[in-house]
């Protein structure tokens, strides 16, 4: 199991060379959006509009921390499920995000869309929300504010810890790693 | 008779809800790193010594545990000898996990209405199930419950025909359709017999024994044993990862049955194995 450090934004390159099942530490910038998030950027690129921040490289971490005590950067901050995702996945790597950080297995298009616009899909441990928190160094709300613990926040990250799950190569850690230890 | 002030309850529950989101019980932590040392898959290992320094961390008393710190579950054991001074029971613990999810930082996930979906902001009301029992004390258990692991929960109303088997096969049906969803290492809650809400209640309850410690009928142990040990074949492992690791414990809960009926129920917890008491 190799261990791979990355920078944001990610080029083409770096996401060839993840493979599922690597651990990875992200350093830079990410950006936090959830359902209702997801909604509206999708409706502004139908639209042909501009999104309120530039995607191009980036990755998008699906997350809803917990309250952020005076004095910290942030809450908890573990990952939730990607799976509702689904559907917006294919059009914000279209739209030029290298990929996503989530937890869960996602499906319904997302690998195909992994694949041609070179994305990865990074796992982070559900529920590791403390230790994840940890490695958030600053925290900037971008849009949407109404949203409350759904708007979109930048946040400067430093070693976040995350597996790849799911590779732009078709690799799928949830099927094979499942597979090898499965005993019947 | 004897008088305990609807402060005090309060008061004892704001505790709890702090207590139980940001320590993880002794047991579970146990378990935790018990199953580092005997996973095989290099990623589940990796991810369970994150599971391991992120309990730890959250001890510490900034960072709760998980973000999804829970719907509000109680069960609570009210002796006969007992009276409420004050306000009533249900209004003393809503009071509670008020102050404590406001004060604890800890987040609020719970919806006015369903369809609605508007935030009720304090994490109340909670869902409490009570019971009266001999003497003059008051028990109040708390088990946080997340989203996660909670939607991957059912009843199956089976047949009486369907047997134990039957009841096997639905339990290691269910949790490989849950796989990587209820963040395992999982807890699986058994519920046998009752009627439909009293085997949910069951499996629910059942998530709060001590890992560990085995049902008190031979039969039930042996079959919390096995179930065990077939969950552990899946080769789910932490965070569905791939590994042998897949739960730490299953609990079984009974209750006696109608002559037509055989209704059983799962409900999983996550490593987050969240649930604190307190005895007033
Ligand atoms: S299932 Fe448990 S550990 Fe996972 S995100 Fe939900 S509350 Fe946290």
């Amino acid at each position: 199991m190799a261990q791979k450090k990355i920078t944001t934004p990610l080029t083409d390159e770096v996401v060839k060379d993840l493979k599922a099942g690597d651990d990875v530490l992200i350093s830079g910038p990410i950006y936090t959006a959830r359902d209702a998030a997801h909604k509206r950027m999708v409706e502004l690129l139908d639209k042909g509009e501009k999104l309120p921040f530039d995607i191009k490289g980036h990755l998008i971490y699906y997350a809803g921390p917990s309250p952020t005590r005076p004095g910290n950067v942030i809450g908890s901050a573990g990952p939730t499920t990607s799976g509702r995702m689904n559907k917006y996945a294919p059009r914000i790597l279209e739209a030029g995000s290298k990929g996503m950080i989530g937890k869960g297995e996602m499906s319904g298009g997302v690998q195909e869309a992994l694949k041609k616009h070179t994305g990865v899909y990074m796992a982070a441990v559900g529920g590791a929300a403390a230790l994840i928190a940890k490695s958030v160094v600053k925290n900037e709300l971008v849009a949407w504010e109404e949203l409350g613990a759904e708007a979109i926040k930048k946040l400067t990250v430093k070693d976040f810890p995350a597996i790849v799950v799911q590779d732009c190569h078709g690799g799928n850690l949830y099927q094979e790693g499942v597979k090898k230890y499965q005993r019947t | 008779m004897r008088e305990i002030s609807s402060k005090d309850i309060t008061k004892a529950v704001k505790d709890l809800c702090v207590d139980a989101n940001y320590n993880l019980g002794e047991d579970v932590q146990d378990a935790l790193r018990k199953a580092y040392e005997k996973e095989e898959s290099p990623v589940s290992k990796a991810t369970l010594k994150q599971i391991i320094d992120n309990f730890e961390i959250a001890k510490q008393g900034e960072f709760p545990i998980c973000q999804d710190t829970g719907f509000g579950v109680f069960f609570v054991e009210m002796g006969d000898q007992v009276i409420i001074k004050g306000n009533n029971l249900f209004d003393a613990i809503n009071e509670g996990v008020r102050q404590g999810y406001t004060d604890g930082y800890l987040r609020k996930s719970i919806l006015a209405d369903p369809i609605e979906r508007k935030n009720t902001g304090d994490n109340t009301p909670a869902v409490i199930h009570l019971d009266v029992v001999k003497g003059d004390k008051l028990k109040i258990i708390i088990a946080p419950k997340g989203g996660g692991s909670e939607n991957m929960s059912e009843v199956k109303m089976m047949k009486p025909a369907d047997g134990v088997e039957g009841v096997k096969e639905f339990v290691i049906d269910k949790v490989k359709r849950s796989g990587s969803n209820p963040c395992p290492p999982i807890v699986v809650g058994v519920g046998i017999g009752g009627t439909f809400e009293k085997c949910a209640e069951m499996a629910k309850r059942a998530l709060l024994r001590t890992i560990g410690s085995k049902h008190s009928n031979p039969f039930y142990a042996k079959l919390e044993e096995e179930l065990l040990e077939k969950v552990n074949k899946l080769g789910i492992g932490a965070q569905g990862f791939g590994g042998t690791q897949t739960a730490l414990a299953v609990f079984v809960e009974t209750y006696p049955c109608h002559i037509a009926s055989f209704p059983a129920a799962v409900n999983i917890n996550c490593h987050a194995a969240r649930h604190k008491e307190v005895i007033l």
